[in-house]
């Protein structure tokens, strides 16, 4: 207790009378390299940080902590996570506290991304919480003499058949928990489940709607300042003059920061900031140069680009042909990640210690990635993760933390926010990637495909931090870092071949993709990488072909689909739609379907849509949206429906209104006027989400599972409204109304 | 110095003149709820509500105020004593990442305190300036129809109270 306030988790977990834990982090990730024998995989990131106390740990006075590596995004897995250990644990929802990404005090998972919280943060919960269970009857089965079978836990202690009690904070000793876990464990039946699968309501809302500090934006430390960014006109635009004299006189102006094509000004205030940003843009001059393809021919672009083909999906049956062929090629355009809050860090430099609050999505990485740009030590840095306005994949969040970093260095002793403006998160964020897919198919005499071939088009879905030289401000400070060269994601997941294999069973199929390494544009992770425009692709294309086969969507599909849980979605969302085959929309109106499985091995997703169209303006609506959904055991429900009607709305979104704009220089789309994106007039009547739960199955992630159905189930219904086919994205009023008149 | 009234209060606001509320409010003021969108009076989330009426704060300099009464989220009620627009904002679970959300419940707050018994067309049209990312928009919908019917209930209540 007399010991020195350090930073250091060990010291505090040890505050307060706690009886456990070292932090086991250290000596788990030594022990990476050692052989794991044949002993079986431990489940979820209990594989890369396998000691119990790493996730969680249990006071002396009973207050119960979970540890998570990944980062609330506003998806609600703070409440999952919380829910999960009560119950493993046996202790009321309330008892627990969640602590969520910090490279001081929590495991190191990586990026938060993928759909994979639940799967790897939520299952390592899941089973630690339950081996600790185990362990503190095995504890309180020795005290009393007892054995463990007679025991029993209830409300945060282990209870005797003769009524003695033996609360978690009395059983815990130094190091009970620092124990690695155990491959198996003995789960709670969910048939007596009291927390999990019950739709708690979310821990992060009542300061949300309060106006209580939840976001980063929100933080405002001792001494704090504000700082802004002037961001180069244009990518690689050198600064070729910049008098700041008369911007360092300003009002509350403390300092202006230069390093090389990196400008910065930090200001008392925050309104004084922006004042003092827009002088210093204006006395900054740019050599820009003309590097932008051209926007509206991005088919050409992108597949006159050399790419890294290969063959990742094969299967022949050449017993089986076809007699009827379709061919057709889908595009998609960059498109933005869009965040209603621009990127916001604040970083406080002091002792030669950074630390930095982030809404990134990987604090481990992105530490990293600060320190070789700052040239420190990553154990100088600290990364903690605060949230911020809902990401949706690899937005500016890292940069900004890199500018507060770097601007922070400047001002030692001084915590620095940094917000960016509307402008420069739409210009500067890295974007979705566009993508072009070209798909031929063949009927066979009996009305299936016969022969499948799909190829797409796309560059890496990731260029998330780890590297310095993916940090804007690295990349435009005087010794600048290269930007990294660009990989694929590798398959099973994959990147822009995400969901490019059909969950279909085809006689005759081949996949090709075509990875483009040159970036004409800034890109990264959006909401569902590649799997967006490969299941809008693939589900427009089987409508294509079931028209072609003269056959039911639906049925059609089903046809093709082998895997049962596959077909569970499928008849679900079609049973609760109404949907009935030849049945007659009424005028103007269309149904659409489409199914995927994300990643092919994520949650389930069908959605049903009924879409209107103005054939006079070409306006399309999403009226009402039915999905149903399985991501195998159901946490919360509400909070699975809250992320699936979200990936309808956004989707929607995406797939009716949005492309990046940009000349041969500049990105021309910077704010909500040239980057529209939909608003209330565009709300559909109702969506329903239907939950296949199955209690006692793995977790799947469902963050992304909606993109590419939701996207495919309006394209289709917008061409059963209008008998013409739009395989452009986005699908805007003009496009349809061109389609209308053609 | 100006007098600035927020949520009942007065305060001495040190700031230039064409300093945004916004900026008054969460630097000055160090109130949350107002949040940085756009700047630009696009996208709705620093709405807050001036004499009764939503207001875009980013793009609202401080010298039009004199004399104004501005309410924020945080004026409307707290955790533990939520106002109706509150409650029901808690009650149907409508946030994902919250970011819009104050902007959308001074909106929603402003046509209830005008219109007590909107429509849902009324509803969509009020919000109509108001961006969600998330893609939160049918809880939002069924949030302010809540609110509706809360505040109803609340208000025949208490007249139940005063005897009315
Ligand atoms: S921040 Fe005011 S309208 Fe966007
Ligand atoms: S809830 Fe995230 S922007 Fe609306």
């Amino acid at each position: 207790m007399n010991a020195p306030v350090i930073l250091d988790r060990r010291r505090v977990l040890q505050g307060g009378g706690a009886l456990i834990v070292s932090f086991s982090l250290g000596r788990a990730l030594a022990q990476e390299g050692s052989p794991a024998g044949a002993a079986p995989k431990r489940p979820g990131s209990l594989a890369v940080a396998p000691y119990l106390d790493s996730w969680l740990r249990i006071d002396a006075d009973g207050r119960i902590t979970a540890f998570t590596g990944k980062a609330e995004l506003g998806q609600g897995f703070k409440t999952a996570f919380q829910q999960i250990a009560a119950e493993q644990l046996d202790v009321p929802f309330e008892a627990i506290h969640v602590v969520t990404a910090d490279t001081q005090l929590t495991a190191n998972e990586g990026y938060t991304a993928g759909s994979h919280s639940m799967q790897d943060s939520g299952t390592a919960i899941l089973n630690a919480a339950a081996q600790v269970r185990e362990l503190l009857i095995a504890q309180a089965a020795g005290r009393l003499g007892l054995a463990a079978e007679n025991l029993r836990t209830e409300n945060g202690a282990v209870i005797a058949p003769d009524g003695r009690r033996l609360t978690y904070g009395e059983l815990v000793a130094a190091d009970l928990l620092h124990v690695q876990a155990q491959p198996q464990s003995k789960l709670k039946d969910p048939a007596s489940f009291k927390i999990m699968g019950h739709a708690v309501p979310r821990v992060d809302i009542p300061a949300k709607v309060t106006g209580g500090e939840a976001y980063v934006q929100d933080m405002r430390l001792s001494g704090m300042v504000h700082a802004r960014v002037v961001r180069p006109p244009s990518y690689g635009a050198q600064l070729v003059e910049c008098d700041s004299a008369a911007v360092e006189r300003l009002p509350g102006v403390l300092k202006v920061v230069r390093d090389g094509n990196f400008l910065a000004v930090i200001a008392n205030k925050e309104f004084q900031a922006i004042k003092a940003m827009n002088a210093l843009a204006a006395a900054a001059k740019w050599k820009e140069s003309q590097n932008l393809p051209k926007q509206d021919d991005l088919l050409n672009v992108l597949t006159g680009l050399p790419s890294q083909d290969s063959i990742i999906f094969e299967r022949s049956d050449p017993s089986v042909s076809g007699q009827k062929t379709l061919e057709a090629t889908y595009t998609r355009p960059y498109q933005s990640h869009g965040s209603i809050g621009p990127s916001c860090a604040v970083a406080h430099f002091v002792d030669d210690a950074m630390t930095v609050w982030t809404h990134t999505q990987g604090v481990y990485p992105d530490r990293q990635a600060i320190a070789e740009m700052l040239r420190m030590s990553p154990a100088s840095v600290r990364l903690i993760h605060v949230e911020g306005s809902g990401c949706y994949g690899h937005n500016g969040a890292d940069d900004v933390a890199a500018d507060a970093a770097l601007i922070a260095r400047a001002l030692p002793g001084r915590p620095v926010r940094v917000q960016w403006m509307r402008e420069q998160e739409h210009a500067w964020e890295p974007f979705g990637p566009a993508m072009v897919t070209k798909l031929k198919a063949s009927i066979d005499g009996g009305g299936r495909i016969a022969d499948w071939n799909f190829a797409v088009w796309s560059n890496t879905h990731s260029m998330r931090p780890g590297n310095a030289g993916t940090l804007l401000a690295a990349q435009h400070m005087a010794q600048a870092f290269a930007v990294p060269p660009p990989k694929p994601l590798p398959l099973p997941e994959g990147g822009g071949d995400r969901n490019a294999i059909p969950l279909y069973t085809f006689a005759n199929a081949r996949v090709v993709h075509h990875f483009i390494a040159a970036m004409p544009l800034r890109i990264s992770a959006m909401r569902g990488l590649g799997a967006y425009h490969n299941v809008f692709s693939i589900e427009s294309f089987m409508d294509e072909l079931a028209g072609l086969a003269g056959a039911d969507p639906v049925e059609f599909r089903l046809r093709h689909l082998e895997d049962p849980r596959g077909r569970d979605v499928v008849e679900k969302a079609a049973q609760e739609f109404g949907w009935k085959q030849d049945r007659k929309p009424p005028p103007g109106r269309g149904y659409g379907f489409a199914f995927a499985r994300y990643k092919n091995l994520a949650a389930y997703c069908a959605i049903a849509s009924e879409v209107e169209v103005n054939s006079e303006t070409g306006r399309a609506r999403l009226l009402r949206a039915v999905a149903a959904v399985d991501s195998g055991q159901v946490v919360n429900p509400d909070g699975l429906t809250n992320q699936i009607e979200g990936a309808i709305m956004q989707s929607m979104s995406w797939t009716l209104y949005e492309s990046v704009s940009f000349d041969d220089t500049r990105i021309t789309s910077i704010d909500w006027q040239t980057y529209p994106i939909l608003r209330f007039d565009a709300v559909p009547d109702r969506i329903d989400v239907h939950i296949i739960n199955r209690p006692g199955q793995p977790f799947l992630g469902s963050g992304e599972t909606g993109q590419g159905p939701a996207a495919a189930s309006i394209a289709n219904a917008i061409a059963h409204a209008t008998g013409k086919r739009l395989r452009d994205l986005p699908l805007t009023r003009k496009r349809i109304k061109d389609a209308i008149d053609a | 110095m100006m007098t600035l009234k927020v949520n009942g209060q007065d305060n001495q606001i040190d700031a230039d003149p064409d300093t945004p509320l916004l900026y008054v409010l969460r630097d000055d003021l160090k109130l949350n709820a107002a949040k940085f969108g756009c700047g630009l009076g696009q996208c709705g989330s620093c709405t807050v509500i001036v004499d009764g009426k939503a207001v875009l704060s980013c793009v609202t300099p401080l010298v039009l105020l004199k004399g104004k009464q501005v309410t924020t989220l945080e004026g409307l009620g707290t955790v533990s004593a939520p106002a109706p627009i509150q409650r029901a904002f808690m009650e149907e679970q409508a946030a994902q990442c919250g970011y819009c959300i104050a902007g959308m419940m001074m909106r929603a707050q402003a046509l209830l305190l005008r219109n007590p018994k909107p429509t849902d067309a009324e509803i969509r049209a009020e919000l109509q300036p108001n961006l969600c990312r998330c893609g939160t928009h049918m809880r939002i919908l069924r949030a302010v129809h809540r609110a509706a019917r809360l505040m109803d209930t609340a208000d025949a209540s208490a007249n139940a109270r005063s005897g009315q």
